[in-house]
């Protein structure tokens, strides 16, 4: 890890955000320090989990309210000392090592050692054999890790990921995962979004409960996960909690 | 991005700047630019005499071939050094503005009215321009116009008044104006069978003739004559006023003279030198 | 149609002699084409990319006056050059009237809207696809840009061609920056419009097939150059 200023906390104050009529964020209040090492956001569809992450990372900017990061810092060093894997992989028209040169590149890392972090990240992802394939000739499992391994390549403090393993097989989602348990026992911050209960069960330290873009509910792992406190997120774990409304309540009266 | 391609990428590019040698290498020798008129460029008097004057001189003769009224202009800006042209009028008044040194006569032939062997307006072997061009009027025959103030155009439109014809009440009727170069007027009149009036020169090298023939010919008032001036270097210094004036000089010598007497197409003379 | 067949004949006889007149001819519209395209890709490109890019008032007038001046007759971006380089013009000192450079000048201005047009429609289509990704690796405009330019360098290169073949068909601009003087200025197309003016219109044509046929070439090797780069890179 580069010996460099620490860019944490992070710290949402009254964070809002519209997109058209709708008010998909609401009155977000929420500090990410360094630990917990890793903070899991999760709930239903909708929730506005993917925004969230994008919120924290800078690449949506909140209509009300301000994401403030380390005091002090020049923009450039915050902004290159975090990365994100997104849903979709959005990778370029080039080989998998390209891929992740051109992210070095950007970061202004030097020629010898661009070629070392591509070699180390495409052999921790499994991707070693396909250094000069095409990226987009990849399956989705082998782009999705590519996206990793450019994440990791770029050494951040922070690593947000947007549902990384939602469409890999079992395999690649486990090797996901314990790079992922790697990153964070080596210092880098993990703040992730899953709709899977057991991998966040597996992975999180925390768990942060999203619903109708509301924080719910924040709490260390065991305890969320032994009896929440929200009952929303009760009915959430039970299966119950449908994205609009709750069925428990609803069922058998008809549509609301 | 791998050097091979960086390479190939470079070389399309700068490929094209291996013109600029070219301009370079050009520059070194001295030229001067010829104003002239499409008649005289298309019936290859140019391309006969000009090698003799460089062979003699070393000096390059660059000619921009348009029309009359656009050479004039060329020269009033400056972008000329000397002009050759068949309007005496317009040179005369190019001379008295102080943009020319002196106006010589250079050389004549005649123009000459074609039309179709037909010969809808009946006018075959008439000697009286005005005539014929009465006898058109009247049979409504197409007749295409160059209208494009060129020194030709100037000449019709004199006969035109010859002969007490109002065309600009006709226009888009029978008499066409295409607004274009003796070519291209020689081209469309070839394709509507129509008559038109145009320079030896630029007929007896013209081989899209199809059924076109010269009808009328020989009169007085279809003489053609070609005036030479110097750009004067008063309104625009940088003129090459000197240069100008020798290729003026050796145009009106005997050597000049004999080129352009030389030039002939299928053995007949174009120009005749004054 | 009796026509046609001379032209396709005499276009056969010249390829065949290549006399030194011809190669002349085609040698100098390809280095005043090229010329021109290379130059207006330098500016064009990266003006394409900016106003992909950049939101900043007026951008949308700003398109579609771009858009419509890809339809700027030649012959009037020729009177504008004439009028700019004449000597009783502005820049009538550098001298350059009447040389292969005017005529260079006037293409990069016939050109340069299709290109700017042409590359910021792909490249705004790329920075939709590309956009989040390259925020969250906080590249700069510029490193944005460079990216987009690279990335899309193959849909780019139709773009230029588009150019390429405005360029070399055209008569209107070069004839009246040019000239047309016999071993300086005479491209292609002006010695078609010559060799038509004389009526000479097989010679004509032939120089007509010639020409399409190098402007065939120069769209087979860019076509060869994708295919090559698609292969390497999928879409």
């Amino acid at each position: 890890m580069k010996a460099n200023p620490s860019v944490l906390p992070i710290t949402l104050e009254n964070v809002s955000l519209r997109r058209g009529d709708k008010r998909v964020l609401k009155d977000i209040d929420c500090r990410f320090g360094a630990t917990p090492a890793r903070s899991l956001i999760i709930g239903a569809n909708g929730a506005g989990k993917s925004l969230f992450l994008r919120v924290c990372h800078g690449v949506v900017a909140p209509d009300g309210g301000r994401v403030r990061w380390a005091q002090s810092l020049d923009p450039k060093v915050l902004a290159r000392a975090q990365a994100m894997v997104f849903q979709r992989p959005v990778l370029l028209r080039r080989t998998a090592a390209g891929n992740i040169d051109l992210a070095l590149k950007i970061h202004q890392v030097g020629a010898a050692e661009r070629r070392r972090r591509v070699a180390d990240a495409l052999d921790k992802t499994g991707l070693a054999r396909f250094c000069d394939t095409p990226a987009r000739a990849l399956s989705f499992g082998e782009q999705q890790r590519l996206a990793l391994a450019r994440a990791m390549a770029l050494q951040p403090q922070v690593l947000f990921l947007d549902e990384p393993t939602a469409s890999l097989d079992p395999a690649a989602a486990h090797l996901v995962e314990s790079i992922i348990r790697d990153l964070s026992e080596s210092g880098v911050k993990i703040i992730m979004t899953s709709h899977d209960l057991n991998q966040a069960k597996r992975l999180a330290d925390e768990i942060i409960f999203l619903h109708r873009g509301r924080i719910k509910e924040r709490a260390p792992a065991a305890q969320f996960f032994d009896g929440p406190k929200n009952d929303l997120a009760q009915a959430f774990l039970n299966g119950e909690l449908l994205w609009w409304r709750r069925r428990s309540i609803y069922e058998g009266i008809g549509c609301e | 991005m791998n050097w091979t391609r960086a390479v190939a990428w470079s070389c399309l590019f700068f490929l094209p700047l291996s013109i600029l040698p070219d301009a370079a290498s050009a520059a070194d020798k001295p030229y001067i630019t010829l104003a002239s008129t499409t008649s005289t460029q298309n019936s290859g008097l140019f391309d006969h005499i000009l090698p003799l004057f460089s062979a003699k001189t070393g000096i390059a003769v660059r000619v921009v071939a348009v029309g009359t009224g656009a050479a004039l202009r060329l020269a009033r800006n400056g972008d000329a050094d000397v002009l050759l042209v068949h309007h005496r009028p317009s040179e005369d008044a190019f001379v008295d503005e102080g943009f020319g040194v002196k106006r010589h006569p250079l050389m004549h032939n005649d123009f000459v009215l074609v039309g179709p062997q037909a010969d809808p307006a009946g006018i075959v072997g008439g000697r009286d321009a005005g005539q014929a061009f009465k006898r058109i009027a009247e049979t409504r025959a197409p007749f295409v116009s160059r209208g494009d103030d060129s020194g030709t155009h100037k000449r019709e439109l004199e006969i035109w008044r010859r002969a007490a014809v109002d065309t600009t009440a006709h226009s888009g009727t029978w008499y066409r104006e295409t607004g274009s170069g003796m070519g291209a007027a020689l081209n469309t009149a070839s394709a509507m069978s129509a008559y038109t009036l145009s320079d030896r020169g630029t007929w007896l090298g013209f081989r899209n003739k199809r059924q076109l023939a010269v009808l009328v010919e020989g009169e007085a008032g279809l003489i053609n004559s070609y005036g030479v001036v110097v750009v004067a270097a008063e309104h625009h210094p940088h003129v090459k006023q000197a240069l100008g004036q020798r290729f003026v000089d050796w145009l009106l010598s005997a050597a000049g003279r004999d080129a352009i007497a030389g030039h002939r197409i299928d053995g007949q003379q174009l120009f005749f030198p004054d | 149609m009796d026509e046609i067949w001379r032209a396709m004949a005499s276009a056969g006889a010249m390829l065949w002699g290549m006399d030194a007149r011809m190669l002349e001819v085609i040698g100098l519209s390809l280095q005043v084409s090229l010329a021109a395209v290379a130059i207006a890709a330098l500016i064009g490109l990266p003006l394409g990319a900016a106003v992909a890019l950049q939101r900043f008032p007026g951008r949308r007038l700003t398109i579609v006056i771009l858009n419509a001046l890809m339809g700027l007759p030649p012959v009037v971006v020729g009177l504008l050059v004439y009028l700019m380089l004449s000597r009783s013009g502005p820049f009538g000192v550098l001298n350059l009237l009447f040389t292969p450079a005017a005529m260079i000048i006037a293409q990069v201005i016939l050109v340069l809207p299709i290109i700017v047009s042409l590359s910021r429609e792909t490249l705004e289509t790329l920075w939709g696809e590309y956009e989040e990704a390259l925020r969250s690796l906080a590249a700069t405009p510029w490193q944005a840009l460079v990216t987009l330019i690279w990335d899309g360098r193959f849909m780019l290169v139709t773009a230029l061609l588009a150019g390429f073949g405005r360029a070399i068909a055209e008569v209107g601009a070069v004839m009246i920056v040019g000239g047309n003087i016999d071993h300086v200025t005479r491209v292609m197309t002006t010695s078609i419009a010559l060799e038509a003016s004389k009526g000479n219109l097989s010679i004509a044509l032939g120089l007509g097939l010639v020409l399409l046929l190098l402007s065939l070439s120069v769209n087979i090797a860019a076509y060869g150059l994708r295919l090559f780069g698609e292969a390497r890179n999928p879409a």
